[in-house]
């Protein structure tokens, strides 16, 4: 066999190799997760090297035990989850109004200082989280914020200002400014203009971005812990189990139900919206 | 997606505009400025008052003596010193940790490359199936932080996990590995676990390029009788440059500057503490806030020295090409 054809049959046969490689590393772990949240977690010191439990096992105690509230002996997710979604959808609203606004401006309309303020938004993502980290915890503290449910939303809020208006502007740009234009010779004032003709067209741009500032909102780690790792009532979900994960009273098997419990919803709406997600995150890189 | 790229059409505007405007256009354009000052701002205001507001701050604090328990005393107004910069560039733990950071940042940015492009090159060609693997090929990325480190965790705990179980019984290890408790064990676990939870987003930029490359050139190359890896290298590679070098800054600096992955995993333990937990140990462990702070400020200063070092090699490159 020449070595031209040997390559092409190495390469071939890799190809396939490699993709399902690639699946079982990525996968696994969450088939895992599911699979050790159904089971009590006896079954899983017993043999650690199990890949399947026979089916008499198989229990919803772990996670009616992490979903009840802490004083019915549960683990209290339940809670958990109504914070998480009050922090990251007042988060994603906001965020939204506030960078459809900014990324509108930066996109159509010349005025004093545009190209400086791309720069200020880039250097969110220069500085390392926990440099703010420190004296935003002290200036909250001083106003009464440090603690609270409103103060995470706002770090939140800034956290994805940035990305949020960087893939809003591309996608306002690939709308032709002759259709904004039209209507603003029919007598439409630059706010109607926005909210009639700019944002319906605008749309699948906007809910990706949307899912994609949740997504941050929801995973959010270490603000969370800063702020409200003292407060039980007020733990988030990543918080939540984080905090029960350090200790051993929980078993692992109840927090494995725990962490389907945080996961779920991002994968639900990931895959609802896969498309418009990479394609309004790498809208650009295409062009090399 | 560099900056300058973004900007350029800015430029083609400004010096399209001519330098004199009749009354009514200037008018306009009036309105136009103040319209757009007034959509930017809440965005500016947000930003100054939780980015550049507590940048500064932290700055200032690095100078001042603060335990984290007067943290309601605290002012800018304190008097300066030089002591916690003393304290911290004295200090070897803290060379010791930046010397971890930055082999933790450069392995994790080129693994997560390397591994992303060689999934983008598997998943090029369309099969029956690509959408659903593309899909699942993204679900480390996208999964919370905290559920995927604790799986890791029990995946690869000594007692009851189930790796150290199949090495055992299939692999014939004699005793358990501590993967996360011990030295080196423990860089090289985190540092895989970087790998696996960011090569989707190198695989995501990556093959949205290689979709882009046009497919009569590499017809062309087969015609003429090229092997894959002849393709690969010198049609394929040359056309992933740019994008390769973006992810490299984009990967390096995010890497750099992580926190959860870290703390969450090893907590800082056998070998792993980065600079970003060690700021936050320093923090929440000793209430030394004023330290910490100093650790934070010599952690952006020694990125921002990279990034320079980049962006006067990117000069350089593109002066070159053209």
């Amino acid at each position: 066999m020449s070595r031209h054809a040997l390559q092409e049959r190495v390469f071939g046969i890799g190809r396939w190799v490699v993709i399902a490689l690639l699946l079982v590393v990525t996968l696994f772990p969450f088939l895992y997760m599911v699979l050790l949240s159904f089971v009590p977690i006896e079954r899983l010191l017993e043999d650690p090297a199990r890949l399947w439990y026979p089916l008499k096992d198989f229990t919803t105690d772990t996670y009616r035990t992490v979903l009840k509230p802490e004083d019915e002996g549960g683990q209290g997710f339940t809670a958990f989850i109504r914070n998480s979604l009050i922090v990251a959808g007042l988060a994603t609203i906001i965020t939204l109004v506030v960078s459809i606004l900014g990324a509108y401006a930066v996109a159509r309309l010349s005025f004093f200082g545009r190209r400086t303020i791309s720069a200020l938004f880039l250097s969110v993502y220069l500085f390392p989280v926990i440099v703010l980290a420190i004296p935003l915890v002290i200036l909250f503290s001083k106003v009464g914020l440090a603690g609270s449910l409103v103060g995470l939303m706002l770090v939140y809020v800034v956290q994805t200002i940035p990305i949020s208006i960087h893939m809003l502007r591309n996608y306002f740009r690939t709308i032709p400014q002759s259709v904004e234009e039209s209507a603003a010779i029919d007598g439409a004032g630059r706010f109607q203009v926005l909210t009639r003709i700019t944002l319906p067209l605008a749309m699948p741009s906007i809910m990706s971005t949307a899912l994609f500032v949740f997504m941050i909102a929801w995973n959010e780690f270490l603000f969370a812990l800063l702020f409200l790792a003292a407060k039980r009532e007020d733990w988030t979900v990543s918080l939540g189990l984080s905090q029960l994960a350090n200790g051993v009273e929980v078993p692992k098997t109840v927090l494995m139900a725990g962490s389907v419990v945080l996961t779920l919803p991002i994968i639900v709406l990931y895959l609802a919206a896969e498309r418009w997600l990479t394609e309004g995150l790498t809208s650009g890189a295409d062009k090399g | 997606m560099s900056s300058r790229a973004l900007d350029a059409p800015d430029r083609q505007d400004d010096t399209a505009s001519p330098p004199v405007r009749p009354p009514r256009r200037n008018r306009l354009r009036r309105k136009e400025n103040r319209d757009g000052l007034l959509m930017v701002g809440p965005t500016v205001v947000i930003v100054v008052a939780v980015v550049v507001i507590p940048v500064l701050w932290n700055i200032v604090l690095a100078f001042q003596h603060l335990s984290f328990l007067e943290i309601r005393d605290a002012s800018p107004f304190r008097p300066f010193t030089l002591d916690n910069f003393r304290e911290v560039l004295g200090a070897r733990g803290f060379w010791a940790s930046l010397r971890t950071t930055v082999v933790y940042s450069i392995g994790a940015t080129l693994g997560s490359i390397a591994l992303g492009l060689v999934a983008a090159l598997a998943l090029r060609d369309s099969f029956r199936g690509r959408g659903l693997v593309r899909a699942a090929m993204l679900l480390p990325y996208v999964a919370p932080v905290v559920a995927v480190t604790f799986v890791w965790q029990v995946l690869l705990n000594p007692q009851f996990g189930i790796v150290n179980a199949w090495g055992q019984r299939y692999l014939g290890w004699d005793h358990p590995q501590d993967f996360l408790g011990t030295e080196p064990n423990a860089l090289l676990t985190v540092i895989a676990f970087e790998i696996w939870r960011y090569f989707p987003f190198a695989f995501m930029f990556l093959i949205a390029r290689l979709q882009a490359v046009p497919g009569d050139v590499i017809e062309a190359a087969v015609v003429d009788g090229a092997t894959p890896w002849q393709r690969f290298r010198y049609i394929i590679l040359p056309e992933l440059a740019s994008v390769i070098a973006l992810l490299t800054v984009l990967r390096l600096i995010m890497t750099f500057n992580k926190f959860d992955d870290v703390y969450l995993l090893t907590g800082g333990t056998a070998g792993t503490e980065v600079v970003a937990v060690r700021v936050f140990n320093y923090l929440t462990g000793r209430f030394d806030a004023g330290s910490a702070a100093a650790q934070a400020v010599v952690l952006s200063l020694v990125m921002a020295v990279f990034l320079l070092i980049y962006l006067k090699w990117l000069a350089r490159t593109e002066s070159e090409e053209s």
